[in-house]
C-alpha cells in the first residue's frame, strides 16, 4: 500500500518535471519565435523613428531617475567599500580604479538592467498584456496594421538603444558618488582619485565590454518583457503572472549571460 | 459583379477537440445590413475573425470579394482587411492615444494623405457619429457609448465596404443603444456598404436589419427577414425572439443527479 503511494507520488513528480521542461522549451520556442518576427518587422520602427523616439521615453527617460539616484548610492557604497579595504594596505588613493572598474565591468551594466527589469519592463508586460486583453492588438490587426512591427518592434529597439545609455549614465554618476565621498568626505587626494583612474581603466577591455554587456542585457531584458506581455493570457490575473515573470526571468538571464560573458571577455 | 460581397461556404470549425461549427452556409449581399444572432458560446464573433482571416476554418471556405480569405499570403489578407471595418466589443481604443488620432490611427498607416486633410477627415468621420467635440478628450475619459461611436467613426475612417460589428449594443443604456442602432443603419446606407452585425439583442436587431441568422449548436439554425422570424414557429426561434426561459436550449446546464450532488456522491 505505501509503496504504490510512493509509486504514484513518484510517476507523478517526474510527469510534472516532463511537463515543466516542455513548457520551457516550447515557451522558449515561442520566444524566440517573436525575436525573429521582431527582428525581420523592424523596418517601420527605423522608417518611422518616432515612434521608437516615443518609446525611448517612456522605457529610457522615464526610468532615469530610479537609475540615477541607484547609481549614486552605489557609488558612495563602493567608495565605502573600497576605502576600508584598501587603507588596511596603504593603498586608498587606488580607490578611484576600485570605483570605476566595478562600475563600468559589472555593477554598471548589471545593476542598470535589473533596475531596467523592475521599472520599464514590467511597464512594457503589463502595457502589452493589457492591449492584448482589451483586444487593441486585434484591433490593429484587423486594420491591416501588424501588431509585432508597429508595437513590439519600437518598443524592442527602443529598450536596445536605452540600456546601454543607461548603464553609462550608471557608471558616471557612481562614480561621482564614489568621488565626492572619498574625496570632500574622507580625504582622498582628488588628482590621485581620477589620475589612476585614467591610467588603468582601458577603453576596450573596460568601457567597451561593458557597454557591450549592456547591449545584450538590452536585447534580452526587452525581449523577455515583450515576450511575456504578448503571450499573457487575456485576464487580470494572466497579466499579473506575466508582469512578476518579467522580473524574474529577466533578472536571471542577466545574471547568467553575465556570467557567460565575462568569460568569454576575460579569455577564461 | 457577385451580388455577395461575403459568402461563407460549408465551413466548420473547431479546436480543442470541440467543434463549433459544422457546415455553416450564409450569403451577405452587398449593401444590406445582415445579423447573425444566436447564444452565447455558439461562436457568433469566431465567425466575424473567420470572415476577417484572424483564424482560418477546419473545413469549408469563406470567401470576401470573391476571395478565399484563408488560402490568401498574409499580405493577400492584409489586403482584403482594408476593405474592412471593425466594431469591437468594448471599442478597443488604443488607450494611448486620443480620440482624434484613434480615428486618424488607419489613416496614418495606410494613406500618404497631408496632415490638414487628415484632420477634416477625422472631425468629418466624428461628426458623423455625433462625437466632433470629443476629439481632444483620452478613451479614459468617455463613456462606455461614446467609446463604442469612436469606435464606429474608427471602423469607417477608411470607407470600407465591409463594416462587422461585435455584440455593439452589450451593455449601453436604452438611449445610447438607440443611437448606435440608428447609426449602423445610417452609415450603412451613406457609404453603400454591407455591415454584419454579430448580437444577441433581439429588439434592436429586428428594428434595422434586413435580415437575420440564427446560429445555435454549430449550424444555422433559422434565417430570415425580422418579419419571417418573428412569425416562425421553430421551437428554438419562438424560445429565443421572445426570450423564453426553458425551451430547446435548456435552462441547467448539463448536470448529474441533484441529490447526488447535493450529496456529493456525483461523477
Amino acid at each position: 500500500m505505501i509503496k504504490s503511494a510512493i509509486l504514484i507520488a513518484l510517476v507523478r513528480g517526474l510527469r510534472s518535471i516532463g511537463h515543466q521542461s516542455i513548457k520551457g522549451v516550447w515557451r522558449f520556442g515561442a520566444g524566440m519565435r517573436l525575436f525573429w518576427l521582431t527582428l525581420i518587422s523592424s523596418g517601420e520602427s527605423f522608417r518611422r523613428f518616432h515612434l521608437t523616439i516615443r518609446e525611448i521615453y517612456f522605457t529610457g527617460v522615464m526610468s532615469l531617475i530610479i537609475i540615477l539616484v541607484s547609481a549614486f548610492f552605489v557609488g558612495m557604497v563602493l567608495g565605502l567599500q573600497g576605502y576600508h579595504t584598501l587603507q588596511r594596505y596603504g593603498s586608498s588613493e587606488a580607490i578611484g580604479v576600485l570605483v570605476a572598474l566595478a562600475l563600468v565591468r559589472e555593477l554598471g551594466p548589471v545593476v542598470t538592467a535589473l533596475l531596467f527589469a523592475g521599472r520599464a519592463g514590467t511597464a512594457i508586460t503589463a502595457e502589452i498584456g493589457l492591449m492584448k486583453a482589451t483586444e487593441q492588438l486585434s484591433a490593429m490587426e484587423m486594420m491591416a496594421v501588424s501588431p509585432i512591427s508597429r508595437v513590439i518592434a519600437p518598443r524592442f529597439w527602443a529598450g536596445v538603444i536605452a540600456m546601454p545609455i543607461l548603464a553609462i549614465l550608471f557608471s558616471m554618476v557612481g562614480i561621482l558618488g564614489g568621488y565626492l565621498l572619498a574625496v570632500p568626505v574622507i580625504g582622498v587626494d582628488a588628482g590621485a582619485f581620477w589620475s589612476q583612474m585614467q591610467a588603468n581603466v582601458d577603453w576596450r577591455h573596460d568601457i567597451l565590454n561593458g557597454v557591450i554587456k549592456s547591449f545584450v542585457f538590452g536585447v534580452a531584458c526587452t525581449m523577455i518583457a515583450l515576450f511575456e506581455g504578448y503571450d499573457a493570457p487575456p485576464t487580470a490575473e494572466g497579466v499579473s503572472r506575466a508582469t512578476t515573470r518579467t522580473v524574474v526571468t529577466s533578472s536571471l538571464a542577466v545574471l547568467g549571460l553575465d556570467f557567460i560573458l565575462t568569460s568569454f571577455m576575460l579569455n577564461v | 459583379m457577385n451580388p455577395n460581397i461575403v459568402e461563407i461556404d460549408n465551413l466548420s470549425f473547431g479546436y480543442k477537440g470541440r467543434m463549433l461549427h459544422q457546415g455553416i452556409n450564409m450569403v451577405f449581399p452587398r449593401g444590406k445590413v445582415v445579423a447573425i444572432m444566436g447564444g452565447s458560446g455558439s461562436g457568433k464573433t469566431t465567425l466575424l475573425r473567420l470572415i476577417g482571416g484572424q483564424i482560418k476554418p477546419s473545413k469549408g471556405e469563406v470567401r470576401v470579394d470573391g476571395q478565399v480569405v484563408h488560402k490568401q499570403s498574409r499580405e493577400g489578407v492584409y489586403k482584403l482587411r482594408r476593405k474592412m471595418g471593425m466594431l469591437f466589443q468594448h471599442g478597443a481604443l488604443f488607450t494611448d492615444l486620443s480620440v482624434f488620432e484613434n480615428v486618424a490611427f488607419p489613416m496614418r498607416e495606410h494613406t500618404d494623405l497631408p496632415e490638414s486633410m487628415i484632420r477634416d477627415l477625422v472631425l468629418m468621420k466624428l461628426n458623423a457619429v455625433g462625437l466632433r467635440g470629443a476629439y481632444k478628450m483620452m478613451p479614459t475619459e468617455l463613456s462606455g457609448g461614446m467609446a463604442r461611436r469612436v469606435a464606429v467613426a474608427r471602423a469607417i475612417a477608411l470607407d470600407p465596404s465591409i463594416i462587422m460589428y461585435d455584440e455593439p449594443f452589450a451593455g449601453l443604456d436604452p438611449i445610447s443603444m438607440g443611437v448606435v442602432c440608428d447609426l449602423i443603419r445610417t452609415l450603412n446606407d451613406a457609404l453603400g456598404a454591407t455591415s454584419i452585425i454579430v448580437t444577441h439583442d433581439v429588439e434592436e436587431t429586428f428594428r434595422f436589419a434586413d435580415y437575420i441568422y440564427f446560429v445555435a449548436d454549430g449550424v444555422v439554425a433559422a434565417e430570415g427577414t425580422p418579419e419571417d422570424l418573428r412569425n416562425s414557429d421553430l421551437p428554438f426561434v419562438h424560445q429565443f425572439v421572445f426570450g423564453e426561459k426553458d425551451g430547446p436550449v435548456a435552462f441547467h446546464y448539463a448536470a448529474d443527479d441533484y441529490g447526488r450532488t447535493m450529496l456529493g456522491t456525483d461523477t
